[in-house]
């Protein structure tokens, strides 16, 4: 199908799923599978979000819920929930989601910046807004995701800190 | 050149330079020992050319340039036109270390000669015997114009063996000038029977005449590769000859004029040893037969299970079993056999300590004589690549602190010479290294003293032998009055401890006052596979490593005590050991709380010994382990995972981690 589409090239594909109602894309480039719920080994000092660690043929893969990941609350496990699998600088993780929803074409002209308002979800975890057949979809930005929380909470300290270089 | 990609061999060429560096190294330190098996000589003669072919090779000019000084050098040691003195062999190693450093420069891609190498290369330079400093001058003065060059070429019999082609040259030649060929002619020794022709020997020579005026230089650089594989004249025509051993290329004016080296120091020698990353490596083809044998096995095995399995019925069963205890046998000796791959002999680490050594001897004055057992002994690579630094610092202290000044070793009747002896050897499933000197041991009263200063310990405060040992481990502890350049920074021991801790391992130390003192690192044979056994906590499994397992052992309710802080003690062997139950630290849910229920694994660690919690004991089981830094990050109390029969992922316990864990939480409890 997608060779029928002259536009593939500058389109991105998005792998949609479904989270508490809403809608969300991450890059179909960064997932490697998509696998049913199973049981998961928890592991200690680590934050409530990450459910714990899957044998994924021999690799030890963190498994993170993002509905706890975005605060919300948990949801029980059902047939639908599905743990996407995504890679980020050859770094797996997996994240569990209500439902896998389509893959669709995104112009990436029509993508919109993030407006900074009380969306359910905490706006630094997304790329930005597209619409798809009269659907909001929500870009998730999977590299965040996986970031330590220090790292984040150094990263929003970092513009101040440029901005004080600017003025000095 | 071709447009082959050279760089895809650079990472042998620095392999093979450095090992060849290390061949230098140790000959040079046998001849300085008095050795003279002429041998030697040939060896780091060879070693030193390698390495220019190598460099000149891959552009690594400055590199080549060096050596190629340094050969010239050698080329007269071993026509025997120089004698072998303590001064030569002091002025080689310092070029030894010198193209260490330039080789890890080249490899860091920074600039590769600095004032150190080119003052080492004009000593070099000055050294080079009276004849070739002439061809050296005469390069050096202005030219004049020449009207070509008459060049005598024989091949050695063995120039065609080293990748040396003399058509090639000839075709160089004739870029630079009209070339003639004067005459072809048999070297002596050439046979007289065609059918003794060996066509991988050559046996020609040939007298050349180049028209043109070009550069002696320019010459000189054609026949650069060829050095030791040739007689080689060349003369000026219409010019008064000047003959010139083939070993004397001209040398930039640069280094004739470099700054004598009075004040050179020696160059960091560790800087090679920096990068490890991607390293490969040398297996034994033995080895690799091994495997291949049991790979043969295993395909045997499995296709008789196979044809057990197409037509099966229950008559069959003892074959079957038979099948898959033949199966595990395999298996578990081609684990064995993958295993010895990584498995490297420890010498390679115990080859730079001749070295060490002899500089410490001459700098603070000692007499050290070094003992080496147990060379062979293997140990994995890993473990064996981040060893080296913690036996350097023990080897370095040793000596420093340990052995004693020959006039003080006179007055307390030893002989004037130390010694100083490594050891190493299986013990188990451990590598067991011992550094031990014959010298005066710790100092009792200046590791007291000096711990009561910091605050470590209390006034009057009565330690045993032990406890003075263990003080020496603590951070930023060090007794040596001054800190010399060698030890006394106060970053010693316990950098020691930790990176022997980070390889799972354990250091230890046992001293008599004016007798010496004795380290001992005890390591683990690989990283890859650890003997655990498998716990249950609540719903989780833990895999707790057997090597720091002391015993396991239900208790009764009312032989755990409370302490002041929440904490809890229990009796063991007559002595209180703290309880940490593993459910609390991991925050396990639906574990066994009641002590009655559980079963404690007395576990040690340091030294230090605590009983942890667990719900029960379910079996003994080889861990395969499995970073979870790869996918996510570190965690505190567990140093890895791995993956149990049922494709489940079990965490490995860090003992000393989970102990420190137990710790903070402890003192938060306090804190609240």
């Amino acid at each position: 199908m997608y060779e029928n589409n002259p536009d593939a090239a500058d389109t991105l594909q998005q792998l949609t799923f479904n989270l508490a109602g809403e809608e969300y894309g991450v890059d179909i480039l960064t997932v490697r599978e998509i696998r049913g719920w199973s049981r998961v080994t928890r592991i200690p000092q680590t934050p409530d979000y990450l459910l714990g660690v899957l044998n994924l043929r021999g690799a030890i893969v963190p498994i993170m819920d993002l509905r706890l990941r975005f605060g919300l609350e948990r949801e029980s496990y059902g047939d639908n929930t599905v743990m996407i699998i995504v890679a980020v600088d050859e770094r797996l993780f997996g994240i569990v989601v209500d439902a896998v929803s389509d893959v669709v074409d995104i112009d990436p002209a029509a993508i919109k910046p993030v407006p900074d308002m009380g969306v359910v979800v905490d706006t630094r975890y997304l790329k930005g807004l597209a619409t798809h057949v009269e659907r909001m979809v929500m870009l998730l930005d999977v590299e965040k995701l996986m970031r330590p929380e220090d790292v984040e909470t150094l990263d929003a300290a970092m513009p101040d800190v440029r901005d004080v270089e600017v003025a000095a | 050149m071709s447009s082959v990609d050279l760089t895809q061999f650079h990472k042998t060429f620095f392999e093979e330079s450095l090992e060849g560096l290390d061949a230098m190294e140790a000959a040079l330190l046998a001849l300085d020992s008095g050795s003279t098996d002429g041998e030697l000589v040939h060896t780091i003669f060879r070693a030193a050319h390698s390495i220019k072919g190598g460099a000149a090779t891959f552009g690594f000019t400055d590199v080549a340039a060096f050596t190629h000084v340094a050969e010239s050098l050698l080329e007269e040691v071993r026509s025997e036109r120089r004698g072998v003195d303590g001064e030569l062999i002091d002025l080689l190693l310092r070029s030894v270390d010198c193209l260490r450093g330039m080789l890890s420069r080249s490899r860091g891609g920074q600039p590769v000669a600095d004032a150190e190498s080119e003052a080492l290369r004009g000593e070099l330079v000055r050294l080079v015997s009276g004849e070739a400093a002439v061809a050296v001058v005469a390069a050096a003065a202005p030219k004049a114009v020449v009207a070509g060059w008459d060049i005598d070429f024989s091949a050695l019999p063995h120039l065609l063996q080293t990748g040396n082609e003399p058509l090639r040259l000839f075709r160089e030649l004739q870029q630079l000038g009209r070339l003639e060929v004067l005459r072809v002619f048999l070297v002596d020794g050439a046979p007289a029977q065609l059918a003794d022709f060996d066509p991988t020997t050559c046996y020609l020579g040939w007298q050349l005449r180049l028209h043109g005026d070009v550069a002696r230089a320019d010459v000189d650089a054609v026949f650069d590769w060829l050095d030791g594989d040739c007689v080689l004249a060349i003369k000026a025509l219409e010019a008064a000859p000047v003959a010139v051993a083939n070993d004397a290329a001209p040398v930039a004016p640069a280094a004739v004029s470099a700054a004598p080296a009075a004040g050179a120091k020696v160059a960091v020698r560790d800087t090679a040893s920096a990068s490890s990353e991607g390293s490969s490596i040398r297996v034994g083809i033995d080895k690799v037969d091994a495997l291949i044998n049991m790979m043969g096995e295993l395909v045997i095995t499995q296709s008789m299970l196979s044809d057990i399995g197409e037509k099966f019925d229950m008559s069959q069963l003892e074959r079957l079993r038979e099948g898959l205890v033949q199966l595990e046998r395999n298996t578990r000796e081609l684990q064995e056999s993958v295993m010895r791959i990584r498995m490297l002999s420890i010498a390679s680490v115990f080859n730079r300590f001749p070295r060490l050594v002899r500089d410490l001897e001459r700098k603070l004055g000692k007499q050290v004589r070094l003992e080496l057992h147990g060379e062979n002994t293997e140990l994995d690579k890993t473990v064996l690549e981040k060893i080296g630094d913690p036996l350097v610092h023990l080897v370095r202290n040793a000596i420093d602190h340990g052995l004693e000044s020959p006039e003080k070793r006179r007055a307390a009747g030893k002989s004037e010479t130390g010694t100083l002896k490594l050891n190493a050897y299986h013990e188990g499933g451990n590598i067991v290294v011992q550094i031990s000197d014959d010298g005066a041991g710790l100092n009792h009263a200046a590791i007291v003293a000096k711990a009561q200063q910091r605050g470590l310990v209390a006034e009057g405060q009565d330690l045993s032998d032990a406890e003075v040992a263990e003080l020496i481990f603590q951070p930023g502890f060090s007794t040596a009055a001054q800190a010399t350049d060698l030890s006394g920074r106060g970053v010693g021991m316990d950098v020691v401890r930790r990176n022997v801790r980070d390889l799972g391992g354990t250091v230890g130390v046992r001293s008599v006052t004016g007798k010496g003192s004795t380290f001992t690192i005890a390591l683990p044979l690989t990283l890859a596979i650890i003997d655990g056994l498998v716990t249950a906590v609540g719903e989780e499994r833990y895999i707790v490593p057997l090597i720091s397992i002391v015993e396991s052992l239900r208790l009764k309710a009312d032989k755990v005590r409370k302490t002041a802080g929440g904490g809890e003690v229990f009796l063991f062997r007559d002595e209180y050991l703290p309880m940490m139950r593993l459910y609390k630290t991991f925050g396990c849910a639906d574990a066994v709380s009641s002590i009655e229920n559980g079963i404690v694994v007395v576990v040690e660690e340091e030294g230090r010994r605590v009983g942890l919690l667990v719900d029960d004991l379910l079996g003994q089981q080889q861990a395969v382990v499995k970073s979870l830094e790869a996918h996510y990050q570190r965690v505190e109390g567990i140093s890895g995972a791995t993956i149990l029969s049922d494709g489940s992922v079990a965490l490995i316990v860090d003992v000393s981690g989970v102990v420190r864990l137990g710790q903070s939480q402890g003192q938060r409890r306090k804190a609240a």
